[in-house]
C-alpha cells in the first residue's frame, strides 16, 4: 500500500482558487519566475528592507491620520480638552492635530507611529545608501538604480519636511519660516517664488493645504513609483553578493524567494512594525501641544528640524556672515546662497558618483561581487570624507544644544564646527585611506604566509621561528578575490592630441589607484607555501633528532 | 554722607514719619490709581524690622561685601546693589546663584548657602538701601490663573530664550537661559521683575502681576504634567528624537538583522 500518494483533492478550495487564478493571469509562471529569485544572506542587505517596511507603516498610519486631519488655516477658538490651550485662537490644522492627539482613540499613538517611522524611513534609507556605496554595489549594471535610490532619498526628505509642517504648530512654523527665508534669499526670483508658494506674504493662509496635497498625494505616489522601479531593477540585476568560495560575478549564492525569503521578509516586516510600535508607545515625539499654534511673532529657542533636514539647517548656521552685497536694488545674501549651493553640489556629487568612478576606472565589466570597503581604499576614503562633511553639517544644526549640554561657549562651538567642516573631511579621507591600505597589507601578509600560530620553534642552528599556519581555501578566497585597478595614462586620441578630459581622467586615476595594494597572486602564495613546507620539514627533522 | 544717612534714618523713626508716610500713601493712591501698574511690582506692605536689617548687614559684610562693596555700592567685581530690591536678593541667594562660585559668563545654580531667615535678612538690608522690586505677593504665586493666556505670553516673551517647553536654550559667549522645570513660582516671578543676569526685566507695565500669575500657572502645569506621549527626551525636540531614531530604532533593528542573518548560516 502506498501511503505517500495523496488523493487528488477535487473540491479543495485552495486548489480551485489557485487553478482559477493560474488559468486567468498565469500565476504559476509569475511564481516560477519570481519565486525562484535567489537572495544572498547578509545583515547589511536588510537595511533597504527596513526602509521599505517603515514606508509601509507610514502609509498605514498616515491613512489613519488623514481621517481626522483638516489642512485648513482658518482660525478657530480651541475648545478641546488640553487645558493650557483652552480658548486659544489657532488654525483648524493645529486644532485637528490636537484633536487627533487628545481626543481620537489611539490618535496620539498613530501620530507617534507615523512620525517615528518617518525618522526611521529616512535613516534606514540613508544607511542603505552608505552600504551600497561602501561595498561598490552601485557599479555597472546598477548605476541607474543608484540614481533611483538617490531620488527616493530626496523624496523621503521632501515627504518628511512637508509632513513636519502640517500640524501648524510653533516649531514647524519656525521651520517653514526658515524655508521661506531661504527661498527669498535666491536673488531676483526668490521673492516671487515665495509669494507664489505661500499665496502672498508668509505665512498666508494656503500653504498648509498645498503642503498637504504634496504630502499625501504627489510625494507618496512618486515614492511608490520609484520604489517599484527600484525593486524591478533589483529583480532584473539580481542581488549582489560578497565574495566567497563558489561565488562569482556570473552567479548568485543564497536562498530562493519562495519560500525562504517570503517567510523571512514577512517576519521581518512585523519585527520592524513591532519595534516602531514599542518606541512609539514609550517615547514622545513632536509634542505639538507644548509648542502652541503657529504665530509668526514668537520663535522658540532650540528650534531644530527633524534629523534628515538637520544638515541643511547646519549649513545655514555654519555659513559665514557679513558677506551680503547689493546688485542694484537686489540684496544678494551670501549667507543663504553659499549653504544652498554647497548642499546642492553635495547632493549632485552623491547622485553622479557611480558615473565618476566608472569614468575614472574605465571599467565596462559587470560587477555582481561586492567589494570589501578596504579593497577600494580611495572610494572608501571619499565616502568617509563625505560622511564626515555631512556629519559636521548635521551636528551644526544643534550647536545651541551642544553648547548648553556640554557647558560650552556657543560662539566657540560654532567656530569649531566651521573649521571642522573644512578640516575633518580631509583628515577622514587620509586616515581612512591609510587604514584601508594597512588592512589590505595585513590581508596580503596573511594570505601569503598564513596565520600566526603562536608556536615558537628553535631550529638546530639556534634560530627561533614562529610557525605560520596556511589558510584553508575558504578563508583564502575572501582575502585574494578582488579587482586590482592600475592608474591609467593619458593617451592621445585619434587625432593624436591629448585632450584636457584625458588629462583630468588620468590624474584622477592616479589619485584613485596610485598607492594600491595588489592582491596576493597564486605564484606568491605557492612560493610561500613551498617555503613553509621546507621550513616545516626542517622543524620536523629537528624534532626527530631531539628524540 | 554718613551724617545725611543717619539723619534720614533718624527721621524715619521720628513721630513725623507717620504723617509723611500717610501723605505719601494718599498721594500715590490718589494720583497713581489710573496710571497704576507702574515700574515696580505691587509692593505688599513691606515688613522689615531693624533687627533683620542689622543681621542682614552683618551677613552682607561677611559674605558679599568683598565684591559688592561695604555699602553695596559695587566694585569692579560685582554690581551696585542699591535699589535692586528684595526680590533680586531672594532670587539670587535662594537659588544658590549667589554667592557666586566663580566669575564666568554666568552664575550657576548650586546648593543654597544660607537659611531662609538669613536670606530674608539680607533682602531686608538691601531693600532698606533703596526701593526696588520686593518679594512678590503670595496672591500671585498660587498658579491659579489662566494657563492658556499664560502659555501664549510665555511663547511670545520667554520662549525665544527658554524654549517653548521651558527646556532652556543657549545665549552668546557661554551664557544660557536655564530650563524652568524645577523653578518655583516665586523664583519665576522674581526673575521676571528683577531680570537677573542676561534676562530682561518684565515690569508690571509690560506684563501685569495677573499675567505673571498666568505664566506661572502655565509653567506649573507643564512641570506637573508629564508628556502624554511617553518619555519626554528632555523636551529637546528633534535632536533627541533623531538620536533615538538612529540609536534606538535603527540600532535595534540592525541588531535584529544581524541576528536574523546569523541564524540562517
Amino acid at each position: 500500500m502506498s501511503t505517500t500518494q495523496t488523493k487528488p483533492q477535487k473540491n479543495s478550495f485552495l486548489a480551485g482558487t489557485a487553478n482559477y487564478v493560474d488559468e486567468r493571469v498565469g500565476a504559476s509562471g509569475i511564481l516560477k519566475e519570481f519565486g525562484r529569485k535567489i537572495f544572498p544572506d547578509h545583515w547589511s542587505f536588510m537595511l533597504g528592507e527596513v526602509a521599505m517596511y517603515s514606508f509601509f507603516v507610514l502609509l498605514l498610519s498616515g491613512t489613519f491620520l488623514t481621517f481626522f486631519y483638516d489642512p485648513s488655516m482658518a482660525i478657530v477658538k480651541y475648545d478641546g480638552v488640553y487645558a493650557p490651550l483652552k480658548e486659544a485662537m489657532i488654525s483648524k490644522a493645529y486644532e485637528s492635530s490636537l484633536f487627533i492627539t487628545f481626543e481620537v482613540r489611539g490618535g496620539l499613538l498613530m501620530r507617534q507611529v507615523h512620525h517615528w517611522s518617518a525618522l526611521l524611513f529616512v535613516a534606514a534609507a540613508g544607511l542603505h545608501m552608505l552600504r551600497v556605496f561602501f561595498t561598490g554595489a552601485f557599479r555597472k549594471p546598477r548605476e541607474l538604480n543608484w540614481v533611483v535610490g538617490f531620488v527616493l532619498f530626496v523624496l523621503a526628505m521632501a515627504g518628511g519636511f512637508t509632513g513636519y509642517s502640517l500640524p501648524d504648530d510653533l516649531l514647524s512654523g519656525n521651520g517653514l519660516r526658515i524655508i521661506d527665508g531661504m527661498i527669498k534669499g535666491v536673488p531676483f526670483i526668490g521673492t516671487g517664488i515665495s509669494s507664489l508658494l505661500f499665496g502672498g506674504e508668509f505665512p498666508g493662509h494656503v500653504v498648509i493645504g498645498r503642503l498637504y496635497a504634496l504630502h499625501i498625494m504627489l510625494i507618496p505616489a512618486l515614492i511608490l513609483v520609484f520604489l517599484a522601479v527600484h525593486l524591478f531593477m533589483l529583480i532584473i540585476h539580481k542581488h549582489t553578493h560578497f565574495s566567497g568560495p563558489g561565488r562569482k560575478d556570473t552567479n548568485i549564492v543564497g536562498y530562493p524567494l519562495m519560500p525562504v525569503y517570503v517567510a523571512k521578509a514577512g517576519g521581518f516586516f512585523f519585527i520592524v512594525f513591532g519595534v516602531i510600535m514599542v518606541i512609539s508607545t514609550f517615547f514622545t515625539i513632536n509634542p505639538i501641544w507644548n509648542y502652541g499654534g503657529y504665530d509668526p511673532s514668537p520663535v522658540s529657542a532650540g528650534t531644530q528640524p527633524d534629523w534628515y533636514i538637520g544638515w541643511l539647517d547646519g549649513a545655514l548656521r555654519l555659513a559665514p556672515t557679513g558677506m551680503e552685497f547689493m546688485i542694484g536694488e537686489y540684496t544678494v545674501s551670501m549667507n543663504i546662497l553659499i549653504p544652498l549651493t554647497v548642499s546642492l553640489l553635495f547632493l549632485a556629487l552623491v547622485a553622479i558618483y557611480p558615473f565618476i568612478e566608472n569614468w575614472v576606472t574605465g571599467d565596462k565589466r559587470e560587477h555582481h561581487m561586492l567589494d570589501r570597503p578596504r579593497n577600494a581604499p580611495t572610494r572608501t576614503a571619499i565616502g568617509a570624507a563625505g560622511v564626515m562633511f555631512y556629519a559636521v553639517l548635521w551636528a551644526g544644526a544643534s550647536t545651541d544644544l551642544i553648547a548648553t549640554h556640554f557647558k560650552m561657549n556657543l560662539n566657540q562651538v560654532l567656530v569649531t564646527m566651521q573649521i571642522s567642516l573644512l578640516v575633518l573631511p580631509v583628515v577622514a579621507f587620509i586616515v581612512t585611506k591609510r587604514i584601508c591600505l594597512a588592512l589590505q597589507r595585513k590581508d596580503k601578509e596573511v594570505a601569503i604566509h598564513g596565520r600566526e600560530s603562536g608556536r615558537i620553534v628553535r631550529l638546530p642552528h639556534g634560530e627561533y621561528i614562529e610557525v605560520h599556519e596556511p589558510l584553508d581555501e575558504y578563508e583564502l578566497y575572501k582575502l585574494v578575490d578582488f579587482k586590482d585597478y592600475q592608474p591609467t595614462l593619458a593617451r592621445p586620441n585619434a587625432e593624436g592630441k591629448i585632450t584636457l578630459g584625458a588629462r583630468v581622467r588620468s590624474s584622477l586615476s592616479r589619485f584613485y589607484f596610485q598607492d594600491r595594494i595588489t592582491p596576493a597572486t597564486k605564484t606568491e602564495i605557492e612560493q610561500a607555501r613551498h617555503h613553509a613546507h621546507e621550513l616545516e620539514a626542517q622543524v620536523q627533522k629537528a624534532i626527530e633528532s631531539d628524540k | 554722607m554718613k551724617q545725611l544717612r543717619r539723619k534720614i534714618n533718624g527721621l524715619r523713626r521720628s513721630p513725623k514719619a507717620l504723617g509723611i508716610v500717610m501723605f505719601a500713601g494718599l498721594l500715590v493712591v490718589g494720583t497713581g490709581y489710573s496710571t497704576v501698574s507702574a515700574a515696580v511690582s505691587p509692593n505688599r506692605e513691606v515688613v522689615r524690622t531693624q533687627e533683620q536689617i542689622d543681621l542682614g548687614k552683618k551677613i552682607f559684610l561677611a559674605n558679599c561685601a568683598s565684591c559688592h562693596g561695604k555699602n553695596a555700592e559695587g566694585t569692579q567685581n560685582g554690581p551696585n546693589l542699591i535699589g535692586v530690591g528684595e526680590a533680586s536678593v531672594d532670587f539670587q541667594v535662594s537659588t544658590g546663584r549667589m554667592p557666586g562660585a566663580a566669575s564666568g559668563p554666568q552664575l550657576e545654580v548650586k546648593p543654597v548657602q544660607f537659611t531662609e531667615e538669613d536670606i530674608a535678612a539680607m533682602a531686608a538690608f538691601i531693600g532698606s538701601l533703596g526701593d526696588g522690586p520686593s518679594i512678590p505677593d503670595a496672591a500671585y504665586l498660587q498658579a491659579n490663573g489662566d494657563p492658556s493666556a499664560g502659555g501664549e505670553l510665555f511663547r511670545i516673551n520667554c520662549a525665544m530664550c527658554h524654549n517653548a517647553a521651558g527646556a532652556g536654550g543657549a545665549l552668546t559667549q557661554g551664557k544660557y537661559a536655564p530650563h524652568l522645570m524645577n523653578s518655583s513660582a516665586k523664583t519665576i516671578y522674581e526673575a521676571m521683575v528683577t531680570g537677573p543676569q542676561n534676562m530682561p526685566v518684565f515690569n508690571d507695565a509690560n506684563i501685569t502681576p495677573e499675567q505673571k500669575n498666568d505664566i506661572i500657572t502655565y509653567l506649573t502645569y507643564v512641570q506637573n504634567n508629564d508628556s502624554v506621549g511617553g518619555e519626554e527626551l528632555g523636551s529637546l525636540g528633534p535632536v533627541s528624537e533623531g538620536l533615538i531614531a538612529w540609536f534606538g530604532l535603527l540600532g535595534l533593528l540592525i541588531i535584529i538583522a544581524v541576528w536574523l542573518a546569523a541564524k540562517s548560516n
